[in-house]
Order: structure tokens, then sequence, then C-alpha cells
């Protein structure tokens, strides 16, 4: 990438030259940032890829026929399929009353909202352990119950909720707050009802940013792994995501396998990737500029 | 509730639904989210200030700590400057393929921690493509803490980049040209004249990268060989007193980390404010 950089012309138009750096200046930033990207970003994803295919087209495909590899990918889009529906209603709930209302606390309010993003993945296991675990809150009163929570499906969905608690809400709460109430309110003055503003009026102005941020959300709840990797308990077959059965692969250096796995999960991080930038410059203004994670 | 209450809580407006949205926000937000924290207080605080401290003096559980926090510091620091570079390029100069790298730079954002986890190891473990060249020159960087450093510089990157990009490409152009026809060198516009003002940026990417790296767990925990009071870093250990069965040493851990990281939240804030009065935006 740094040699292609090198031998195209890149002079700008001689009346810029004022507020640019000199072309050798320039040539040498380009080389050492594109570098740097390349040794931190590029290859890293390459080598999954390579690492997967080592042995061949059969060997990757190996990984895909066991039944916990199965059960692993079954598990990871269960989750997904319930933590991002809530996690949406959540964020268009919470977005409608912060962004259409003015009422006392919402910075605070929004403050809350964004608490998850700034907590350790593991320590976010840790709190549902303190509370459902075998010795935390009510561990002892749900055994007798014959409820399980951790260790089992509910806990890993009440971690994946946990971390990708703000994504929808924090898309939209800015992008809700920059279009104002006067649209709504012209459609309830001509008589349509609440719901019926909401659909037709609402909804339509807010759905690419609501996209970007479901988007976002699904990335992050399919490939979660500290949170989950403590709620989880690691029982193959039974409580294991994808990325834990990554980890599982790993560690038993079954490498191959582990990377096939592992690729499935590149393979969304990029779709995820190539979404987002579509709709960023696609829909850039629709989006109220919602850049930083 | 009385009306005269609602008044004085919430401006009046024709638009429904305040009540049942901001209800239900209130509820999934203390179930979901105040409730297991909560958990975590009543269970921090039922140790208490001394049991916390006497914890944190275990020597492995300061060893982590130290660990954790100062390679966090070094790893965000090398991020911001890096990423100060790649904005700067990304936003000033044109070349080949500048949208697709632009694109990349999120990649950290959205590749699952333990898939970069195990690629990182693979690259940087002496017989990768990169530690190979390293191996010869006698830096080993998988399974020592610089190979907790390369992971947390990964993660810390995109921050460091989105949080500085924004800014540069809203520096005016009449600003540099007045600093040029003044007489001033490139080089002294540049430092006088375009860079202060990236300064609150670049401490707020700065302050994302160091909370998120502080607390990082798949992409470190493959690169790093977790070697006690070597490599091993917090929440790692965090994991470990869980599959003991330690909760209490757990929670002491998490409620370290989880002061820091406010703390550095706080910090996050007052940058930001200072900014507004400072330079008139974030």
């Amino acid at each position: 990438m740094s040699d292609l950089s090198a031998t195209l012309p890149l002079s700008p138009p001689s009346q810029l030259s004022v507020v640019t750096e000199k072309r050798l200046i320039r040539q040498l930033a380009i080389t050492v940032a594109l570098a740097f990207l390349l040794l931190f970003l590029v290859l890293p994803l390459i080598v999954v890829f390579v690492e997967a295919f080592k042995r061949g087209l059969a060997g990757y495909f190996a990984a895909f026929q066991e039944e916990d590899a199965l059960s692993a990918i079954g598990l990871t889009l269960t989750v997904a399929a319930i933590a991002v529906p809530l996690n949406l209603v959540f964020g268009l709930t919470a977005s409608w009353a912060i962004a259409k209302f003015e009422f006392k606390g919402k910075s605070l309010l929004i403050t809350l909202i964004d608490l998850p993003f700034s907590v350790s993945p593991v320590v976010s296991g840790l709190i549902y352990l303190l509370l459902f675990g075998a010795q935390g809150l009510w561990g002892k009163w749900l055994m007798a119950q014959g409820i399980q929570i951790a260790f089992a499906l509910p806990g890993i969905v009440l971690a994946t909720i946990f971390v990708t608690f703000p994504f929808v809400a924090r898309q939209l709460i800015p992008l809700m707050q920059e279009q104002g109430t006067a649209e709504e309110e012209a459609a309830l003055t001509l008589g349509a009802s609440g719901w019926r503003t909401f659909f037709t009026v609402t909804l339509p102005n807010i759905k690419w940013g609501l996209l970007y941020g479901v988007l976002l959300c699904n990335a992050r709840a399919m490939g979660e792994f500290g949170a989950v990797s403590v709620v989880s308990g690691h029982i193959r077959g039974l409580t294991n995501t994808i990325p834990l059965h990554v980890e599982i692969l790993y560690n038993e250096y079954n490498f191959v396998a582990a990377f096939a796995v592992a690729s499935l999960l590149a393979c969304l991080a990029l779709i995820t990737l190539a979404l987002k930038s579509f709709l960023e410059w696609r829909h850039g203004a629709d989006l109220a500029g919602g850049t930083v994670n | 509730m009385s009306s005269a209450f609602l008044l004085r809580f919430k401006q009046p407006s024709v638009l429904p639904g305040f009540g049942i949205t901001l209800g239900y926000t209130l509820l999934y937000l203390g179930l979901i989210v105040l409730l297991p924290l909560g958990a975590l207080v009543a269970k921090a605080s039922s140790i208490g200030l001394t049991g916390i401290l006497f914890a944190a003096a275990d020597p492995r559980v300061s060893a982590a700590l130290w660990t954790s926090f100062g390679v966090s510091l070094i790893a965000a620091g090398v991020a911001s400057l890096f990423g100060l570079l790649v904005a700067w390029v990304l936003t000033r100069y044109d070349f080949p393929g500048r949208k697709i790298v632009d694109a990349m730079v999120d990649l950290p954002f959205a590749l699952p921690t333990a898939v970069a986890g195990i690629a990182l190891a693979a690259l940087y473990a002496p017989n990768g493509w990169v530690g190979a060249f390293l191996e010869p020159l006698g830096i080993r960087v998988a399974y020592t803490p610089l190979g907790i450093f390369v992971a947390l510089v990964f993660i810390g990157l995109p921050f460091a980049v989105r949080t500085v990009q924004p800014l540069i490409a809203e520096i005016e152009r009449e600003l540099e040209e007045a600093s040029a026809t003044l007489g001033a060198s490139r080089w002294r516009t540049v430092r006088s004249v375009l860079l202060p003002p990236l300064l609150p940026g670049l401490l707020t990417g700065f302050a994302l990268a160091f909370a998120r790296a502080v607390g990082e767990y798949g992409s470190v925990i493959f690169i790093a060989g977790n070697l006690p009071y070597v490599s091993e870093i917090a929440p790692l250990l965090i994991v470990i007193k869980l599959s003991e069965y330690d909760y209490t040493g757990a929670t002491v851990i998490a409620t370290i980390m989880l002061a820091i990281s406010f703390a550095t939240l706080l910090l996050i804030n007052l940058i930001q404010a200072w900014s507004r009065r400072r330079f008139g935006y974030v």
C-alpha cells in the first residue's frame, strides 16, 4: 500500500501549497500512517483467513461439521435475536422520552444510559453473578425454585443486553433532539393519533440512524467475549457462543478450527464495517454525525 | 402524580407518551444496569474500605492492577500519537484507497475481541509473520507485557482517531493562510496554529482509549501469556477469582477498576467543559 501511494502524483494545485506540507513530508506521513495501520489492523485481519485455510477448504469446512460448533452458532444467533430487539425497543422509548420532552434530570439519565460502555466486560459479567450466581444475592432462592440464570441462556442474554445497552439509544437521542418536535406537533394537530404520528412521521425520519445503531448493537452482541465468558460457565455444546467456542478450540491447540470459526466473526465485522460506511456515505446527514462509538 | 408536580418536573407538551416511555426507560435501566451495579456496590460496601485496601495490597492483585494501569497508560499514549497522525493523513491528504483506509480504522470496534486476540497472538508469536522478524532482534512480543501493549494499542486506536478527526476537518483555512502571510514557516503554523485546538480532542481520545484499555479482556489474554506478577491483567484476575468462587476477591478488583474508570470519565467531562470555555467547542 505504501509503495502505491509513493508512485502516484500527490502535488495539489499550486495555490494550495501555502496551506499544506512539503511533498516529501506528506509522503513520509502517509507512508508511516499506512505502515502503522497495515501492521496493527490489516495483518491481524488477513492472518485470520490465512490460518483458517491452512489445511485447505476441507480443513476449513471440517470445523463446521462439529456439533459443538453448530450449537455455538445457534446459541449466538438466539442470544442476538433476543438482546438486539429488546435494546431496540428500549432505544426507541428512551429517545422518545429524552429527545421529545423537556424534563429535570435529563442529563443524569443520559449519563446513566451510557454507563455500560465504561464498565469492563468482565465486570459486566461479574455483576450478574453477584445477583444470580450460586453464592449471589438470589442464588439460593433461585436454586430452590429450580430456576437457572447464571451459567445458562438467561444469564448470557442479560450480560449481552448490558454490554450492548447504549448503542441504539445513544445513536437516536442526538438525532431526534436535532429534529425537534414541530413535525410531530403538526401531525397531531391534523388529527393523527400518537401511534400514527410515530409510524408515519417520526420513524421515517430516524430509520437510517436506527439501522446504524442496530447494526453496531448486533455486531457487539454476536462478538461479546468477556462478559459472556464470565456468566456462561463454558459448558460445551450448551452455553458456548461463537467467541467462546473459538477460545476453547484455540486453547486445545486446534488452530485451524479456531481460526475457521473466528473467520465467521471476522466476516461479520467486515460486513458491519461495509454497511456502516455505506450508511455514512449515503445517509450521513440522517445519522447526525454519530461517528465516535 | 399531581399536575402541579408534573409542571415543575416537565415542561408542557402536546406530544403523547411521555409517562409510558419515561417509565419504561427507567424500569429497563433499573433492572438491566442499576440493579446489578447496585449489587456490586452492596457487596463492596459489605467488604468495607479497609477490606478492599487490604485485599488490594495482596502482591498478586497489586501486580495485576499496576500491569493493567501502567500498560494501558503507555498504550493509550502511543495510540493517541499515531491516531493523530492517521487522522491528519486521512483528513488533510489525498491518496488512493483513502476511503477504505478510513473505514478500516473502525475495525477494532467491529472485530470481536477474541478474534483480535488470537490473530494478534498468531502474528506476534516467535514463529508468526511479525514475531519472526523481531525474534532475531531479541524482541519478544507475544507472552510478555509487550504483547499486552500491542493488543491495547489495537483496541485504543479508533478512539484516538475518531475524536481528533472532526476537529482537524474543522480547521479554518483562513487561519493557516493568515499565519503563512504573516511570515510563519509551515512548521511554525502547524505547531502554533493548527495543533493547539486539537489538544482537547487528543486528551479526550487518550482518556477514552485508556478507559477502554484498562477493562479490556478478550484481545489481551491470548497474547499476554498471563504469567502472574508479570503479564497478568486485572480483568483476568477477576475471572480467575470467580472460577475459584472467590466472589469477594473478584469484587475488590472490580470495585477498584470501576472507581478508576469513573474518575477517567469525570476527567473527560472536565476536559470537555474546559475546551468549551477555551475553544468554544468540544
